[in-house]
């Protein structure tokens, strides 16, 4: 018997029960469109990820000042004035992993142009922090050693800063007034976007470190900086970086066995590990409907098969009587039973795709279902039917065709 | 002698439990080419018993069956299937036509397990139907047909693959008097064209068609006569 055949008494028994087909079919529609969506949310949000690493920098390490996290209720930590500009130095200049430190402070305030006001986040930085955060000017010029080193009164002015005192003007020449100070623009960044704890990174005016620890921040000693960022010579190296770092620092900061060091690092696949953790928990959540569902669906297509069975008793023992082998029997029943799941397969695929589609544009992310997902989908759906199509099939070719005839 | 079956001891016992039941004793006939022949007998005496396995439905407890100089004894039920596909044909009581399909398509079931193309099913299924008196009622489903018209489809369905023997168990049952001869007269002309016919009837009038009786009686026959002896040599 042709496959043609098996295919159209297939299709036929299945258009005589339109309804129940289309509600056998709910379980794996949903399952296949939780899949299909599981696979979509899953790469949107790596291709994020991925996206913020590249936006911060990649092979970075964090140090700060204060103890380390794992001590408890310390709150010094990131407060204390502990690390210095030569600190920084050192790290470069003596640990052989580092490819860039950079010391930096922090501190934020008034920043006036014109009548215009806005207040932001300001950073004193070095030549480097903006190697390591791979953030060029678009336009003007970025810090120099000259600027650092003669305490300048110059600035960088992020996207969002430049926005709400510029508009569309080029920032670039003009005087602004950070905490009152004037400093001249030289350049403006370009656009990062948000970090991945969701701050605007555009939101913030860079000045050389020296002029911002001598005229915008407070300290008791010379030379002070809240963080000194490091980046790594590669991805393999961060561990060896850090643990470097580490050595060299308890050295310069005489910190023995017996004393809690008075910095800490950190390094950023940590701070990434939150973000991914999230994206992996909607991720598993889908999975988990997606399982549950295509299972319970299975099921449902088992039971209507076992159904249909019975109720084509009598068929199955004509089709026996006329010349239908066993196998022809079970074909047939698992055609019906491929062909439910497959229909199921692509509406879900349709729904999921859909679906996918409208929560990453909601979310700004690219719309991210790829062929992989959609060709793993619809024969993972095939192969439901194969699986909760045999024992009902396998049932209806075991009939004794005498009984199957004599059925009522 | 040009025997198309041949029965030789066939006995089939039912096992229900511990309870066990002989159906058939014991069963010996052969029949030639081209005989028309009626199984008569009381109801519960072994004819449907006897019909399921000279259609290889069934499997005899003992005894030997040729089918057209073939041993069924030892094939396998994928064999026994190729047999009932294209040595056999039946024709039952209760028509047996698959529900919600055309006429034409039934009769071309046969056809559709037997691997043949769609031209060349329709063209059989056509001449099948014609034979039977049925031109022009190929689209109509069951429900659109008389008892005797589904009868026919059930006939032609069961002469479309040229088989060795056409085998039907009581196929007037349902029928009133003037359908059954109507049907009896199709039988009669298929026979004449030369087709095997080997049917179970309770009634005398449907058997008079027949050119040959055997009569069943508690598994065994009690008689095997021919109406016109001078007819067919044996
Ligand atoms: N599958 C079966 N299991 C047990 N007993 C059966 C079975 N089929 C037939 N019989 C018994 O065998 C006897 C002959 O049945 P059957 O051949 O159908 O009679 P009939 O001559 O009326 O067609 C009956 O007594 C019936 O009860
Ligand atoms: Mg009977």
């Amino acid at each position: 018997m042709d496959f043609l055949q098996t295919l159209k008494i297939a299709l036929r028994a299945l258009r005589t029960n339109k309804m129940r087909s289309f509600l056998t079919m709910l379980g794996i529609i949903i399952g296949i469109a939780a899949v299909i969506a599981m696979m979509a949310v899953g790469t949107g949000a790596s291709y994020v990820i991925s996206q913020q690493i590249a936006s911060i920098g990649s092979n970075i390490i964090l140090v700060l000042p204060g103890s380390t996290t794992s001590g408890g209720l310390r709150t010094g930590s990131g407060g204390a004035q502990t690390l210095s500009s030569d600190d920084a130095k050192a790290i470069m200049a003596e640990c052989p992993s580092v490819e860039y430190a950079a010391g930096t402070v922090r501190t934020a305030g008034q920043i006036v142009y014109g009548n215009m006001n806005w207040s932001s986040v300001i950073m004193g930085a070095t030549p480097e922090l903006f190697d390591i955060r791979e953030w060029p000017v678009v336009s003007g010029r970025s810090i120099s050693q000259q600027d650092v080193d003669g305490a300048v009164k110059v600035c960088l002015v992020g996207q969002t800063v430049a926005d709400n005192l510029f508009g569309s003007a080029d920032p670039v020449g003009n005087i602004i007034r950070i905490k009152k100070i004037p400093f001249t623009v030289i350049g403006v960044l370009d656009r990062k976007g948000q970090s991945p704890q969701g701050q605007d990174q555009d939101d913030a005016v860079f000045v050389p470190l020296r002029t911002a620890q001598r005229n915008l921040v407070r300290s008791q000693r010379t030379g002070v900086v809240s963080s000194i960022i490091v980046k790594a010579k590669s991805e393999q190296l961060i561990d060896k970086a850090e643990s470097e770092i580490q050595a060299l620092l308890n050295q310069r900061h005489r910190i023995t066995n017996s004393k809690e060091p008075d910095f800490s690092t950190r390094n950023l696949s940590e701070i990434l590990a939150v973000a991914e953790q999230s994206s992996k928990a909607m991720s598993l959540l889908l999975g988990a409907v997606a399982s549950i569902s295509l299972i319970v669906g299975g099921i449902g297509i088992m039971n209507i098969m076992l159904v249909s069975v019975t109720e084509r008793t009598r068929e199955i023992g004509i089709r026996m009587a006329i010349g239908a082998k066993k196998n022809d029997i079970l074909l047939q029943f698992m055609t019906e039973a491929v062909l439910l799941t497959l229909l199921g397969g692509v509406i879900g695929i349709i729904l999921g795709a859909g679906g996918a589609t409208a929560v990453s544009r909601m979310l700004g992310w690219p719309t991210m279902i790829s062929i992989q997902s959609i060709t793993v989908a619809f024969f993972f759906s095939g192969a439901i039917g194969i699986f909760f199509g045999f024992y009902p099939a396998k049932k209806a070719a075991g009939l004794n065709p005498i009984d199957a005839l004599r059925y009522e | 002698m040009n025997s198309v079956i041949s029965l030789t001891d066939i006995r089939r016992v039912f096992i229900m439990g511990d309870q066990q039941f002989e159906a058939l004793k014991g069963v010996s006939f052969d029949v030639a080419a081209g005989e028309f022949v009626a199984i008569m007998g009381a109801s519960g005496s072994g004819k449907s018993t006897c019909m399921n396995i000279l259609g290889c439905l069934d499997r005899p407890t003992s005894g030997s069956y040729l089918l057209d100089g073939l041993d069924v004894g030892g094939m396998s039920s994928n064999q026994l299937a190729d047999i009932r596909n294209n040595k056999l044909g039946f024709v039952f009581q209760g028509f047996n036509l698959l529900a919600r399909t055309a006429a034409i398509e039934n009769v071309e079931l046969p056809l559709v397990y037997a691997g043949l193309h769609s031209k060349e099913r329709r063209k059989k299924a056509l001449t099948a139907m014609e034979q039977v008196g049925l031109t022009g009622k190929e689209n109509n489903h069951s429900s659109q047909l008389s008892g005797g018209q589904q009868q026919r489809v059930a006939i032609a369905r069961a002469l479309v693959n040229n088989p060795a023997v056409i085998l039907a168990d009581e196929p007037t049952g349902n029928l009133d008097s003037s359908t059954s001869e109507e049907i009896m007269g199709v039988f009669s002309s298929l026979n004449k064209q030369g087709i095997t016919i080997i049917m179970v009837t309770h009634e005398h009038d449907v058997a008079a068609h027949a050119g040959r009786q055997i009569t069943f009686r508690d598994g065994l026959i009690i008689s095997d006569s021919r109406k016109n002896p001078t007819a067919k040599t044996v």
